[in-house]
């Protein structure tokens, strides 16, 4: 982890950074600084327990599906650029990025990515479909103890019933991507201060 | 003013034709003469209400007119019509009268006419909307309108030094902010107006209208700052006497704010507990929402402000508390009450403008206002939208600032406000009055009038006008947390951060406190759900849907639907079908193509759970509710069963109590006449009274809509709970009447219809499937009683008109239903004969023949089928018996 070793390491690697993510370089120092204080083991990686420690995420409904989200799979640590990445589907979309490199891949914080991420939250097993179970655990989280498993069922299946195209009882990324109308819910967002700003 | 009207109204002749002189002279000649009148012409009696109420249906007539053709509608606003008209109506006021009788006044539209335009936006603001562009709002209603009133105040003071505006304008620089100040506000109802009707994306409209009713409080306070500069002489003010003024838009903002607020939480709490007198919710809402407006105007706070966050704040904690009628009343009152005001303004703005004395004509100063504000407004707008979109997620672009800026209309509040104006103070006044009343015609006939080309041809995004799916409740709810949680991994305190912390707080303490306990326990989520719900299921019945009704939707255990075999089918119905609704109903099997069977299925569906007299019986019992529309029969029905149960107990008493006949009858002539209610959970030998009373006992702990059924079932053999085995499905298919379907008519007797093979099957696999296995034994019990029967009773056939039911003997479980529907008893309803019955009970007979029968008052099963067969079979032996033939005169 060169970075770690002095400033000159780091702001090399910033400049990486910065060429890759397009973040702009306050952020990434605002960023590692976070990441640092984050870091109680210091040794360059966050752990689980070090993302559970954040008060906030600990009472967040979904807090243990993001903190899955930034690792990869198999692993249990996140390194600098791991945690970078999985930020960066979350910097706004910028039009101007799509006509500077037409030929680029995809960058993190496209819609479609952005909405992938989303879909992950859901899709524990990566199958690429939210089944009936997935999305019930997903509602457990999200609507607490006051609600009967009977009553949550049919909301799910009143969900699947309404996104199902297919008719193979589960929601595919497509059938996600259409009938959440989530562009909605973007374009929504109109006033929300930046996330990575 | 409004009573000068009178003047121009054309009354004639008084009624009757006895008088021909008016009112007054018609009291002194029935004075002087001591006669008595038959009819008396009481015009001064009645005349404020009389007018007011012509107005509204001049404006209610107008309105329809214009929407009856629909092309010129799309192209013309309403708003500009109704300017129009007012001008027309201002026209004949002039000519018959000589001189203008009356103008919009401040004070009926500051009072009356305001608050319900602004209580129905505030009330129905869209709140995450309004709450996610707040920034925008606050920044375009504050610095935006700050902006136009200086600039537009301090150029025509400038304009006027030069000289194009004439010397007869007597204005200073003070008039001239003054001027710029009321004419520089954007006015809600003219933006509801135009923009309702234009369509554009929810947050341009948001930001838009959210600006015009938050800039009330820099109008107020800028108008009344200067009033009171004009008052002292622009050489008196003091520096101290800015930072009052500042400090004045900060009491007047935040403090009308603050009212709003609270006079929300008051109404939220006070709707926790009208769980007893629901009719009494919309009045409660209207009131207290006018209330915030009325309060802040008594102590000069922004009353716009107050009665928007009273509206936008009461909003969610009122509508989980209120019942689902009251909601519906609630808006459509509301937008009712909002209409016609604006057709009012609307007419008398054009009224107005008909005034000789008003129209002190200045080219000069009129081309500059308008121009001025146009331009100041361009300016503002893209300057504020360049700062802005540094801070925004989704930047505003381009169109959205031309739309924007042209969406700047001018209106009734204005008018007012210059209407207000002192004309000795401001001598200028009335060339005031003439430019503010060109500046609203021109904003809103031409502007409104060409807005709409306008967005068609930049191709500004429309407003979708989709209904919101389960789906993209649960994501957005989902996006919500999620963003939360990478703000708080980030260390960043962003919207996402103080959203969550808010919601937290409100789960916590607002909501406990506001909502009902029994609101406040269930998820939000459950409650969108169901909302969606019925939604769902009235516009399928609206569009002539044949799925069922909805009735069922009221019932608790709706969710019980998991479980349920027609999963399946429900998807099939809608894949078939293409729509994008879903009913959570129990959706018949369609079997594609075949009419006649989904007819038949429909009926089988209808004839299994139409019958259901006892929900929302108990309405009847207080005048706090609404009647429902079809009581008579149910009470019929009441009776019928009433009287069922009564037989049974009459027949097991007819030996003993034979002696005793005639002396029952006399005491039933002395009973009063009772609605016999069904909610006892003791045996029917319990006297009425204590029926009544436990009835009306029980009457409050229950939700409005739930139905009651009532079970009727063997002691001995059968436990009180409902066995686990039965599927929670099931207990909705049934109550309350368990009888298993009959062939429709057109099964039986219309050979050329077709599936008639089929159907029996298939309904006698619905009959066992539909008893649930505690009741299997007694429904197999009156079958067999019915087999030993020899032939349906002569009476039978009195109900074959009605084509509902027909069955024979051939398919035994149908014996038993069809005798309910028509059942000649049901005729027998009149008052004495009631009585009867109830003496019967009252005579204490205890002993029932075949089994003790309880009425269980539950919400789970009922099993009708068994005790009517009973009921049936004695009304069948003991037809013949004498008092019988005199009780049924069948």
């Amino acid at each position: 982890m060169p970075w770690l070793n002095g400033t000159r390491s780091q702001q090399s690697l910033s400049l990486n950074t910065v060429c890759f993510f397009a973040v702009s370089h306050s952020q990434i120092t605002r960023l590692y600084s976070r990441f640092t204080s984050l870091d109680k083991g210091e040794n360059g990686t966050l752990s689980r327990e070090d993302f559970q420690r954040i008060p906030e995420l600990a009472i967040n409904p979904l807090g243990d599906r993001i903190i899955n989200a930034f690792f990869p799979e198999g692993e249990d640590q996140v390194n600098f650029r791991g945690f970078m990445r999985t930020l960066a589907h979350f910097r706004p979309i910028e039009d101007n990025e799509k006509n500077k490199d037409p030929t680029a891949s995809e960058p993190l914080n496209s819609r479609t990515n952005k909405l992938l991420f989303a879909f992950q939250l859901y899709d524990l097993d990566r199958d690429d479909k939210i089944s009936r179970d997935e999305l019930l655990q997903v509602l457990r989280m999200m609507v607490g103890v006051n609600i009967s498993d009977e009553q949550l069922g049919s909301i799910a299946d009143r969900t699947i019933q309404e996104a199902d195209q297919n008719g193979d009882n589960s929601i595919s990324f497509n059938e996600f991507i259409k009938v959440g109308n989530l562009q909605h819910i973007y374009v929504w967002a109109g006033d929300h201060y930046l996330i990575l700003t | 003013p409004l009573r000068r009207v009178l003047l121009i109204l054309p009354f004639g002749t008084p009624l009757g034709g006895v008088y021909k002189e008016r009112t007054k002279d018609a009291a002194r000649l029935s004075e002087f003469n001591g006669k008595m009148l038959l009819v008396s012409w009481e015009w001064s009696y009645v005349q404020t209400p009389y007018i007011i109420a012509i107005w509204i249906l001049v404006a209610s007539v107008a309105k329809i007119l214009f929407h009856f053709s629909q092309r010129f509608t799309t192209v013309v606003p309403e708003s500009c019509m109704l300017i129009l008209l007012g001008l027309v109506l201002g026209g004949i006021v002039l000519l018959t009268s000589k001189k203008q009788l009356y103008q919009l006044e401040p004070g009926l539209f500051f009072l009356f006419l305001l608050p319900t335009i602004v209580g129905d936006a505030g009330y129905f603001m869209p709140a995450r909307l309004f709450f996610d562009n707040l920034g925008a709002i606050l920044l375009y209603a504050v610095v935006g309108t700050l902006w136009n009133a200086f600039c537009t105040g301090f150029c025509l003071y400038g304009v006027k030094l030069l000289g194009i505006i004439d010397q007869k304008v007597q204005a200073g620089l003070m008039e001239f902010l003054l001027f710029g100040a009321l004419i520089s506000a954007v006015d809600p109802v003219a933006v509801l107006a135009v923009f309702e009707e234009v369509h554009v994306n929810e947050t341009l409209f948001i930001i838009v209208f959210g600006e015009s009713l938050l800039n009330d409080a820099v109008t107020v306070v800028l108008y009344k700052v200067y009033m009171s500069f004009v008052e002292v002489g622009p050489e008196n003010v003091q520096t101290a006497d800015y930072f009052k003024g500042v400090a004045s838009f900060l009491i007047v903002s935040i403090g009308g704010t603050m009212v709003g607020l609270i006079f929300a939480a008051l109404l939220a709490f006070i709707t926790r507990f009208t769980k007893k007198v629901r009719i009494i919710e919309p009045l409660l809402v209207f009131l207290m929402v006018y209330l915030a407006y009325l309060t802040a105007e008594l102590f000069s706070l922004s009353a716009i402000l107050s009665m928007t966050f009273c509206g936008i704040g009461c909003n969610k904690y009122v509508e989980a508390n209120i019942s689902q009628k009251s909601r519906t009343t609630v808006k459509y009152t509301m937008k009712t009450l909002a209409s016609i005001a604006e057709t009012i303004i609307f007419i008398f703005l054009g009224i107005s403008a008909v005034d000789k004395s008003k129209w002190a004509w200045d080219t000069g100063l009129i081309s500059c206002t308008l121009i001025f504000i146009f331009v100041f407004r361009a300016l503002g707008v893209v300057m504020q939208t360049w700062v802005l979109n540094w801070f925004r997620l989704v930047p505003l672009d381009k169109i959205d600032q031309v739309v924007m800026s042209y969406g700047g209309l001018r209106g009734a509040v204005a008018f007012a406000l210059v209407v207000l104006l002192d004309a000795e103070r401001v001598p200028a006044k009335d060339y005031f009055v003439a430019t503010t009343i060109i500046v609203v015609f021109f904003t809103v006939m031409f502007q409104g009038l060409t807005i709409k080309p306008l967005v068609n041809w930049l191709k500004v995004p429309r407003a979708t006008n989709r209904k919101p799916t389960i789906n993209e409740e649960i994501h957005e709810r989902a996006f919500d947390h999620c963003l939360t949680a990478v703000e708080d991994i980030a260390g960043l305190n962003g919207y996402h951060h103080w959203r969550d912390k808010w919601e937290q707080f409100d789960k916590n303490y607002l909501s406990k406190l506001l909502l009902r306990k029994s609101v406040y326990r269930k998820s939000e989520l459950w409650e969108v759900y169901q909302k969606i719900n019925i939604r769902d299921a009235i516009s399928v019945i609206d569009q002539g849907g044949n799925v069922l009704t909805s009735a069922r939707l009221s019932l608790p255990s709706m969710a019980s639907r998991a479980s349920f075999p027609e999963v399946t089918n429900v998807t099939n119905y809608l894949r078939e079908n293409g729509s994008g609704v879903c009913l959570d109903l129990q959706v018949i099997d369609n079997v594609p193509g075949a009419k006649v069977e989904e007819e038949s299925e429909t009926h089988h569906f209808l004839a299994g759970n139409l019958y259901k007299p006892r929900r929302r019986y108990q309405s009847h019992y207080s005048r706090h509710f609404m009647t429902v529309g079809d009581h008579e029969r149910q009470d019929r029905e009441i009776f019928q069963r009433n009287m069922k149960s009564r037989m049974e107990t009459f027949k097991t008493t007819r030996h003993k109590r034979h002696s005793h006949k005639k002396d029952r009858k006399q005491d039933l002539n002395d009973k009063p006449r009772r609605n016999v209610s069904w909610q006892d959970k003791d045996p029917v030998v319990v006297t009425v009274e204590s029926e009544d009373e436990k009835g009306e006992h029980l009457e409050p702990e229950k939700e409005e809509d739930v139905g009651i059924t009532f079970v009727a079932r063997k002691v001995p053999d059968t436990p009180k709970e409902r066995p686990k085995s039965v599927p929670a499905g099931l207990e909705v298919c049934q109550s309350p009447s368990v009888a298993p379907p009959s062939p429709t008519c057109s099964e039986r007797n219309l050979p050329w219809k077709g599936g008639i093979g089929t159907l029996p099957v298939c309904v006698s696999m619905e009959a066992t499937k539909i008893i649930p296995i505690d009741l299997q034994q007694a429904w197999n019990q009156s079958i067999s009683s019915l087999e030993s029967l020899a032939s349906p009773p002569a009476f039978m056939g009195n109900h074959v008109p009605h084509c509902l039911t027909h069955s024979t003997t051939e398919q035994s479980p149908n014996h038993t239903h069809q005798l309910r529907p028509s059942n000649p008893l049901s005729s027998a309803t009149s008052p004495s004969r009631r009585r009867v019955f109830i003496s019967f009970n009252n005579s204490g007979s205890t002993v029932s023949i075949d089994s003790d029968i309880h009425y269980k008052h539950t919400h789970t099963h009922t099993h009708t089928g068994y005790w009517t067969n009973t009921a049936m079979m004695i009304l069948r032996k003991y037809s013949e018996h004498p008092i019988m033939s005199t009780l049924f005169p069948i």
